[in-house]
């Protein structure tokens, strides 16, 4: 099992990152997909060398602020679950973070380093909004 | 008109590979010519034994610990200085064709320059100011898989011959451990594969299609770099009776009797005989489901017959390159820089591929710099250590360029002499890995004939334990000699000089994005 896990701390309010990061059908406007859809508990993303990964969408709490999925249905992918978490720090400043668990483990690196460009685009985002 | 300058690099290649270093396997009459007319190293070290790290130092000159690619995975940044772009901006046409990896391979999201040049077919990314400094690139890796051109090229052009490569990845994506050939040797098959497509073959008309689009009066700098003798060892089946394996003898560093390469592994840092074992595989290079000590000799000799089949086509690869560079008139201005970024263990200690270990198998380089015959550079061999990071600081020399700030070392010399006055006196050599808990960080010096290695905190090893070798009365380091008290002087201060050398690390170190 590989277990990743990327975080950044967000200059913004929690409750209004979250409006964002927890609409799943928004992902490709901050993780480096091409394409999101998302129907009912169900999201398809395409990635830019053209794979497409069926996700579960599994918790949406809007309580805890915080969305997991599962990628299925793929013949590689043996164990997966996605978590984001959107955590409090103050009134005006939030940690996101996100952990991937996975096997095959070594697919958790490159969506790790995806996690990482999509944290920096939430910065870049939201700093100081 | 100035100095052309033709690089070339190989992937995963022993000093011991070739003729003019002692090699008498492989016939590579085109290396050990340019060795022959030039100066040929007898210590070099890369400052770090996997790929990204040491083709990294290449570029920037600088240490692990400065341009912070600590591993493989982990991206060189994209505005890291880089050699190439000092030549550019003085006027040279630039090039690298053949393997880069300054960034990861394994790439799903398209996030990196050479992924995304291969899957868009293009040579450039910005014309006005080309990634890393190379107005053209056309790039491969060790198969037909993934984005690059090499790959599209077969896919576009033989689609057939995709599949006759040795398939790198298992299910799992590990580095795949299936045996084949006759012995069953892992990361070994035999390829159908015409010569003519195979990537050793690309990479050099490649590069002759990109010189002859060069005019007569351009100055230039060609990054060759051909990702063989790297595994798989999969060369064209059409060309396995340059080095028919049974005829081959086994190397020197394999140690045949058991108990005695136990003993010695015994002898080394802790996770030497953990690898060996099968009980702790530390990084991604090598196979996780493959068991070091179930290593046949028949399989030592299946691989090295292989590697050194590779070897040859290398040679001649660079035979053809070399010709079309006299047909353009240009022979007489240009230098040639050879090496390779790590070496390879190829049975030696009863091991295969490469890891945490630093001894001749991964850190004894080929090295030859052939100065351009108008520059009446005496030919030499030099025995003082040098390392890969001398490179970009002798490429701006030869171009007539100042040593760039941003490099950590003299250029390269051209005799001991000339060693001694630029301060060649040590070389350096880092590695780090963390992959999911498995943590190993060594550091490394070499001076004097003596290579010194000190553990840091690591998930077998503690700071304070390392692995001291006499290379002069032990060629092949089977005698550790760290708690030996005769030579714990030596010892300390070998370590004061590793710890005053070594730049500081760059903090906090960058993420790994991909396993590879």
């Amino acid at each position: 099992m590989g277990t990743v896990r990327r975080h950044a701390f967000v200059e913004c309010n929690a409750d209004k990152v979250w409006a964002f990061v927890g609409a799943p059908e928004r992902l490709h406007e901050w993780f480096p997909i091409t394409e999101c859809r998302v129907e009912g508990s169900k999201r398809w993303i395409t990635l830019a060398a053209g794979i497409v990964f069926e996700e579960d969408i599994i918790t949406l709490d809007q309580d805890l602020r915080r969305f997991q999925y599962k990628i299925v249905n793929n013949p590689l992918i043996k164990f997966h679950i996605g978590t984001v978490d959107v955590i409090p720090d103050s009134d005006n400043r939030c940690l996101v973070m996100y952990s991937t668990d996975m096997d095959p483990e070594v697919l958790a690196l490159p969506i790790g380093g995806a996690a990482g460009v999509g944290l920096a685009k939430l910065k870049e985002m939201f700093d100081g909004k | 008109m100035g100095r052309k300058i033709l690089f070339i690099t190989t992937d995963q290649q022993r000093y011991d590979a070739l003729g003019c270093n002692g090699g008498a396997i492989a016939r590579t009459p085109n290396i050990d010519a340019l060795s022959k007319a030039g100066i040929t190293f007898d210590r070099a070290h890369p400052q770090n034994v996997v790929c990204m790290p040491s083709r990294s130092t290449m570029i920037t000159g600088q240490h692990v610990s400065t341009h912070g690619v600590w591993m493989n995975g982990v991206p060189l940044p994209e505005d890291a200085p880089s050699i190439a772009s000092d030549l550019r901006a003085v006027g040279y046409s630039t090039a690298l064709i053949g393997k880069a990896h300054f960034e990861p391979l394994l790439d799903p999201f398209l996030r990196f320059t050479e992924n995304r040049l291969g899957n868009e077919r293009q040579t450039t990314n910005n014309p006005a100011d080309p990634h890393r400094g190379f107005d053209h690139m056309e790039l491969s890796t060790h198969g037909a898989v993934g984005q690059l051109h090499y790959s599209q090229w077969v896919r576009d052009n033989h689609p057939e011959a995709v599949a006759s490569f040795y398939r790198v990845l298992d299910n799992e994506l590990q580095v795949n451990a299936q045996g084949g050939g006759d012995t069953n040797a892992p990361q070994l098959k035999i390829n159908p594969i015409p010569t003519e497509w195979y990537h050793t073959h690309w990479v050099a008309q490649r590069t002759i299609s990109w010189l002859n689009s060069l005019p007569a009066d351009k100055d230039w700098f060609c990054w060759m770099s051909f990702p063989d003798p790297h595994h798989p060892w999969d060369p064209p089946e059409s060309e396995l009776h340059r080095v028919p394996w049974r005829e081959v003898d086994l190397p020197a560093g394999y140690i045949e009797d058991k108990s005695k390469r136990e003993k010695i592994l015994d002898n080394k840092l802790r996770h030497w005989r953990g690898w060996y074992d099968g009980t702790f595989v530390s990084n991604y290079e090598a196979p996780a489901h493959w068991v070091p000590a179930a290593l046949t000799a028949d399989q030592v000799r299946e691989v090295n017959a292989f590697t050194h089949v590779e070897n040859e086509l290398i040679d001649d690869a660079i035979g053809d390159v070399l010709g079309a560079i006299n047909s353009r008139g240009w022979a007489n201005d240009l230098d040639v820089v050879y090496t390779t970024d790590h070496g390879e263990f190829q049975g030696d200690f009863g091991l295969l591929f490469k890891g945490p270990y630093h001894v001749d198998s991964l850190m004894r380089l080929p090295l030859i710099w052939r100065p351009a015959p108008s520059a009446k550079t005496a030919p030499a061999r030099v025995s003082a250590p040098v390392g890969l990071v001398s490179l970009a600081a002798t490429f701006a020399h030869i171009a007539g360029l100042e040593k760039p700030a941003y490099t950590e070392a003299p250029r390269l010399p051209i005799s001991d002499d000339d060693a001694q006055k630029l301060g060649h006196e040590r070389v350096l050599t880092e590695w780090d890995s963390v992959l999911f808990g498995k943590i190993v960080h060594l550091r490394t010096i070499c001076r004097d004939n003596w290579v010194c290695t000190a553990a840091l905190d690591g998930t077998m090893n503690k700071f304070g334990e390392g692995e001291l070798y006499d290379l002069a009365n032990d060629p092949l380091q089977h005698v550790n000699r760290w708690s030996d008290d005769s030579v714990r002087a030596l010892r300390d201060d070998l370590l004061s000089d590793l710890w005053a050398s070594l730049p500081a690390q760059v903090l906090p170190l960058r993420t790994m994005d991909a396993p590879v």
